[in-house]
């Protein structure tokens, strides 16, 4: 005999108290979110307005002037500006090319009981904070790079314009590129690792039924297939480098004139707010560095939205 | 369970209270006086019921922290200039600026063989226009003739943060060299004209890429230069004498300019016969009319004690050069007319 079920009986739901329960929710969910873009919104304006007596003073002129006196009040960034890149650019080169090997050779070649290792200790090269690097640049890649390092390349590349000319000190645009390159190279291995180990095994397979070595396949093959998200590591570590400050004005030399040579000192917009703001004083002054302060944010926001974007298309399409 | 919990905040109140008690002083400013300031105001704490916060954040962050009233007193290594002080006196009335500190700038070099480099000041001022290249350059091989100088380039090193050393160099620099004074001037950060130069951040960057480089010159407070036993350049004064950097030469030159006030305060390049020629001081800024009297005697009484012979022995101690007794009893004077 089927036991009779009792209907149990409920308090009756105060679906007007639910719903607005949900939509309190709901709201404060939006409102954090809304938060972050507040903060950039804000950031971008006040540092619009810091930066207002000198756009007044200069205006687009900033952007292409050489000349860097705070005696006489004269400010142009240019220089600063061709620091900032060339040295993110030299260190971008280099960790990429280091990088995208050793992604390669973390994702393809190593054997498991290396990989997890491997991978972990250059993770660990993310962890060292940048003064650490400054003071070892200091003291002992400068050095290098006076003594041996430059020496040796203006011996085998000296006819080629940027890698001629005595090296001054061992503080040098080159210096501070070889430490950038140092830095940003855990980002572009762990990111270009994942992105090669998301390309499906389909792909190696059909590569070698037809007869590819594992070689050919990796260079011909999976490092093509992959090459959208890689350059979006790049441009993810090329961020990083655009901002870094101690590390670079500890081994940039702080000189704002554009010289052939990379061995010749350098500087970078984000070395001089470092350097000078704590000691600066006037509107026009000030102003300028906040504006210098305001072109790195520029630059770093669309860099950064770029790769965050390339990033993003590759990673939705991983099966 | 309330027991313990009220035992417990009756004992922190009973430990606290005596801490609260002490009144409590902020300061900021420039980052040459921090060792002193560090060790007097913790020498003054033992003997009274005050405790002074400074912060070492440079003499421009100090101007504006003081002119926004945030803390007690400012430190800067340049007086306030009539710009300054007008947006002060705006914020908070008449301003008192008074020295307490006193300190040589010493020329360092680095020339392996060369025991003792002897410079003039036009020689000096052409060094760092870039005008002179070479360290064999005749002009220097004359002042040093016994001495094997190389044919390597000069590397020129400067500071790249905003320092008032910086300012005492090229303050000295525009006094003795007229094509110093226009290409160029005096300045916390200048436009540094040589070719062959670089920047090192901080007493330490700078003094750092010296000894590294063969062939550097540069300039540093002279407490770093002896402390770090880097080799320093002799020079020839106004009154024609080869003087070292010591405290006893600093204090001489200090002593030939009894009159310094806020506006007329370089005592570089000066003529008495053992002066070094590169000194300045550097300065304390308060209000006339603080608006907590309470803060404000004792920003007066610590201020004073600062300027007064036991801090400045401190300050001896520190490597820095004791306020000569003229100065020091100018500076309690004008400390004097806070109206507290």
């Amino acid at each position: 005999m089927a036991v009779e079920r009792q209907p149990i009986a409920r308090k009756p739901r105060n679906y007007a108290l639910i719903a607005a329960i949900d939509f309190a929710f709901l709201a404060l969910v939006y409102v954090a979110a809304a938060v972050f873009v507040l903060l950039v919104a804000m950031l971008f304006l006040e540092l619009v307005r810091g930066s207002w007596p000198s756009l007044q003073a200069f205006g687009a002129r900033f952007l292409w002037t050489s000349h860097w006196n705070p005696v006489t009040s004269q400010f142009g960034a240019l220089p600063l500006i061709y620091g900032t890149i060339v040295s993110s650019l030299i260190a971008i080169v280099l960790a990429g090319f280091v990088g995208i090997l050793a992604a390669a050779f973390l994702a393809e070649f190593a054997p498991g009981w290396l990989a997890q290792p491997l991978g972990f200790v250059i993770e660990l090269l993310a962890a060292v904070p940048s003064v650490v690097f400054g003071l070892w640049g200091l003291f002992v890649l400068a050095p290098a790079v006076r003594n041996q390092i430059g020496p040796f390349l203006i011996h085998t590349l000296g006819w080629i314009p940027v890698f001629s000319g005595p090296v001054v000190t061992g503080t040098s645009l080159f210096t501070a590129g070889l430490i950038l390159a140092l830095m940003i190279l855990p980002t572009v291995t762990a990111i270009s690792r994942e992105v090669i180990i998301a390309i499906g095994g389909d792909l190696r397979e059909a590569s070698m039924s037809l007869g590819a070595t594992k070689w050919e396949t990796v260079a011909r093959v999976v490092l093509p297939a992959s090459r959208v998200g890689i350059f979006g590591a790049i441009i993810l570590a090329l961020g990083r480098a655009l901002g870094e400050t101690i590390a670079t004005t500890m081994v940039i030399g702080n000189r704002p004139e554009i010289v052939a040579s990379f061995f010749a000192p350098s500087y970078t917009l984000a070395s001089v707010i470092a350097n000078e703001f704590t000691e600066a004083n006037g509107a026009v002054y000030i102003s300028s560095l906040i504006e210098l302060g305001l072109l790195l944010f520029i630059v770093s926001f669309v860099v950064n939205g770029l790769a965050r974007l390339l990033l993003w298309t590759v990673m939705r399409e991983r099966p | 369970m309330r027991k313990t919990l009220a035992l417990t905040l009756a004992v922190l109140a009973a430990v606290a209270a005596p801490a609260l008690a002490a009144t409590q002083l902020t300061g900021a400013g420039s980052t040459w006086d921090f060792p002193f300031f560090s060790k007097a105001f913790y020498e003054y704490g033992k003997t009274h019921d005050v405790q002074v916060n400074y912060q070492s954040i440079g003499s421009g962050g100090g101007i504006a922290q003081f002119t926004q009233r945030t803390v007690d007193f400012g430190a800067t290594d340049v007086p306030m200039n009539a710009t300054e002080i007008k947006t002060a006196e705006a914020s908070g009335g008449p301003v008192l600026q008074a020295p307490v500190v006193l300190g040589g700038v010493s020329v360092i070099y680095n020339l392996p063989g060369v025991d003792q480099l002897r410079l003039t000041p036009p020689v000096l001022a052409a060094i760092f226009l870039g005008t002179i290249k070479n360290w064999n350059d005749p002009r220097i091989a004359k002042l040093n003739p016994g001495d094997k100088l190389p044919n390597t380039g000069i590397v020129v090193v400067h500071r790249s943060d905003g320092s008032g050393t910086t300012y005492t160099f090229t303050d000295y620099l525009s006094h003795v060299s007229p094509q110093w004074k226009s290409k160029v001037g005096a300045g916390k950060s200048v436009a540094w004209p040589s070719s062959n130069s670089v920047g090192g951040k901080g007493s330490e960057g700078l003094s750092g890429q010296v000894t590294n480089s063969p062939g550097a010159i540069g300039y540093v407070e002279l407490a770093y230069a002896l402390q770090n036993k880097i080799p320093q350049a002799m020079l020839q004064n106004k009154a024609g004498k080869w003087v070292e950097d010591s405290q006893a030469t600093v204090k001489a030159s200090a002593a030939s300019h009894p009159d310094v006030t806020a506006t007329n305060f370089s005592i570089v390049d000066s003529a008495c016969a053992q002066c070094w020629p590169i000194a300045g001081y550097s300065w304390v800024v308060v209000f006339k009319n603080p608006q907590d009297k309470t803060k404000g005697k004792a920003t007066k009484q610590i201020l004073q004690w600062l300027a007064g012979a036991d801090a400045q022995k401190i300050a001896g101690s520190l490597d820095y050069v004791p306020l000569p007794p003229n100065v020091s009893a100018l500076s309690s004077k004008t400390l004097a007319q806070m109206n507290v």
